[in-house]
């Protein structure tokens, strides 16, 4: 139930993107992965979800190489829900989310027709359904794509294998209730058993939801722990180059401010 | 219309199909019965009745009907589902509505071989016949087709995979080279070259006759049934190659397949017909309009709006200026033109 980078890279001809990385990732927590512009967040996302092959290193799903999962069966129990995604032709927002049951439609669920509606409903997409993908706001758009993800593993597995949900900058095109909605139903579906790994610009987010985070800068990893552990003023100067003020807010998660102190 | 409105209206599937079946068989009734010896409905029933019965009746509707007309109106039905399915698949491969078979080279490779067969033929094939329809031509433009796909495909080829825009980029080089040859040939054709090369690149259902039939017949109906396997994957492919290939898809495996499919589909009908233009363009189009982009709808029913289409186009070839008898490339171009041309106002903003 683990999904883990082995001292991974990768380099694109002579530029590194990313190097070094050990990260070990458990099912049924939510990660954040963190760090300034072009620090690697998206490579190491995509190293994870076994869309790039590490150029050095390994990733591991379940203490397997994850070069060694098919691609089908990989699509049975991770999703990824893209930073932007453009859509080739007219298609709706329901018939986008119902690509996300296309990995199952060999083996349907009993419940099948049920799940697209179902995943829509929980991203607040239901009223889109019948609205052109490419007419919608950013927003809407990535609530959608959210939803494509949720429903491609909507189920726990037969054999209990463990189910991946790889979040790209999921709130970056959201308003700050939608942004709190996602990461609320990450954490859902953490707690449900799901690996939940997000890449977010947004250290307040992180330090809320999130159960560890993970550091980027300059293609390696600078930390990794607990987020409240983690995340200091200290830190956010060294990687961000930003001054900032640690507080508490009501409910006790600390929460930063920035550009004070 | 509905772009504008941001939301989607499409028909039930059920009805998309049923209406393009409807719309061949109008297609083909208006094909059967008229040309240069009319046949009225009541006739046809006969001939059709007689047929089914396995009768043979001596009348003339009848010798005209199953030894000239019918091949003709199969080949047709071949030919438009053939280019039909075949311009969805290219469409749905290349993520844009305005590709067509033409992009991977099989119409300019065939136009290309049949032109050095008919221009070069009498020194390089001296014993052959080459005339129009003759099994010469068919199969130099068959292999003239597939060759010329073959290369643009390797040619795409790159470390990752097969790189659409390579292929894009390599068919449109390749094709302006089919083109200059052919313009070479032109040249150094007689006068009665030119004119059969001319309506050859110009398409016609003449060379219709059974023994093209059964075979261009039986490989659309194979390339048919083969693509509408790739309908699902081929949804997945509009969310982008990478997003394809997290949803368990074998995206270089559907870029082969989609692309033997169509060199055979679209290779054996070029070469018993000739350069059809415009039905793979605008038939998908059609069908998106109507019934939205879902793949395993618009396949299908890009196949039965495509055949219906050119047995239309050809029943206006050989009505229109009869005696003689107008290339169904001019009469598809006629049509599909100015298709294109509100496509392109249509998608100005995505292109």
């Amino acid at each position: 139930m683990t999904l883990a980078c082995i001292d991974a890279g990768l380099s694109v001809g002579r530029k590194r993107l990313l190097g070094g990385v050990h990260a070990r990732l458990e099912a049924g927590r939510l990660c954040a992965i963190l760090g300034p512009n072009g620090a690697g967040k998206s490579t190491l996302l995509s190293l994870l979800s076994g869309q790039r092959p590490p150029t050095s290193g390994e990733v591991r799903l379940d203490e397997r190489d994850i070069a060694g999962h098919a691609h089908a069966a990989l699509a049975l129990r991770r999703a990824v829900m893209p930073q932007e995604s453009a859509v080739a032709f007219d298609f709706n927002a329901e018939e986008i989310v119902a690509l996300g049951r296309l990995p199952h439609r060999l083996r349907p669920e009993a419940d099948e027709s049920g799940i697209v509606p179902a995943a829509m409903a929980l991203t607040g997409v239901s009223a889109l359904a019948t609205r052109i993908l490419n007419t919608l706001s950013g927003g809407e758009k990535a609530r959608v794509h959210l939803a494509r993800a949720l429903a491609q593993i909507w189920h726990p597995r037969p054999d209990d294998a463990s189910r991946w949900l790889l979040l790209d900058e999921p709130t970056a095109a959201l308003d700050v209730a939608h942004q709190h909605a996602v990461m609320v139903l990450a954490r859902q579906w953490a707690a449900r058993g799901v690996g939940v790994v997000a890449v977010l610009h947004d250290l307040n987010l992180a330090l809320r939801y999130a159960d560890e985070v993970i550091v980027l800068d300059q293609g390696g990893k600078v930390a990794q722990g607990p987020a409240a552990d983690v995340l200091t003023p200290e830190l956010v100067r060294e990687v961000w180059r930003t001054q900032c003020e640690r507080v508490t807010s009501g409910d006790g998660s600390p929460q930063f401010l920035f550009g004070s102190a | 219309m509905s772009v504008a409105m941001g939301s989607s209206r499409r028909l039930p599937t059920r009805t998309v199909l049923t209406g393009g079946g409807v719309l061949l068989l109008l297609a083909f009734a208006l094909g059967a019965s008229s040309g240069a010896y009319a046949i009225s409905t009541a006739q046809l029933w006969g001939v059709l009745r007689d047929a089914w019965q396995g009768v043979v009746a001596p009348t003339p509707e009848h010798l005209v009907f199953m030894n000239i007309r019918l091949p003709r109106l199969l080949l047709g039905i071949a030919a438009g589902a053939g280019l039909g399915v075949a311009g969805a698949l290219m469409q749905g491969l290349f993520r844009n509505p305005l590709a067509d078979p033409g992009l991977i080279g099989i119409s300019s490779g065939a136009a290309l071989a049949a032109g050095i067969t008919i221009v070069l033929g009498a020194w390089l094939l001296p014993v052959l016949p080459r005339t129009l329809g003759s099994w010469t031509l068919v199969s130099m433009a068959f292999c003239g087709g597939m060759a010329v796909t073959f290369l643009i495909y390797v040619l795409s080829r790159s470390e990752g995979g097969t790189r659409m825009a390579l292929m894009l980029l390599a068919g449109i080089a390749i094709n302006a080279l089919a083109g200059a040859g052919l313009g070479f040939l032109s040249v150094m054709a007689t006068d009665e070259q030119l004119r059969s090369l001319q309506f050859w690149l110009l398409g016609s259902l003449g060379g219709a006759r059974w023994s093209a039939v059964a075979l261009v017949g039986t490989v659309v109906l194979l390339a048919c049934a083969a693509a509408l396997t790739l309908s699902a994957p081929l949804n997945a492919l509009a969310l982008g190659e990478s997003q394809a290939r997290l949803l368990g898809v074998d995206v270089e495996r559907v870029k082969r397949r989609a692309i033997v499919i169509t060199a055979f589909a679209v290779g054996s009908v070029t070469a018993a017909t000739g350069v059809i233009g415009f039905i793979g363009l605008i038939a998908p189009h059609w069908v998106r309009m109507v019934a939205g982009p879902d793949h395993r709808i618009v396949l299908p029913a890009s196949g039965l709006l495509g055949a219906a289409l050119v047995l239309a186009a050809d029943t206006v070839a050989r009505t229109a200026m009869a005696p003689s008898e107008l290339p169904l490339g001019v009469l598809t171009a006629f049509i599909g033109v100015p298709m294109f041309l509100l496509m392109l106002r249509h998608y100005r903003n995505r292109i």
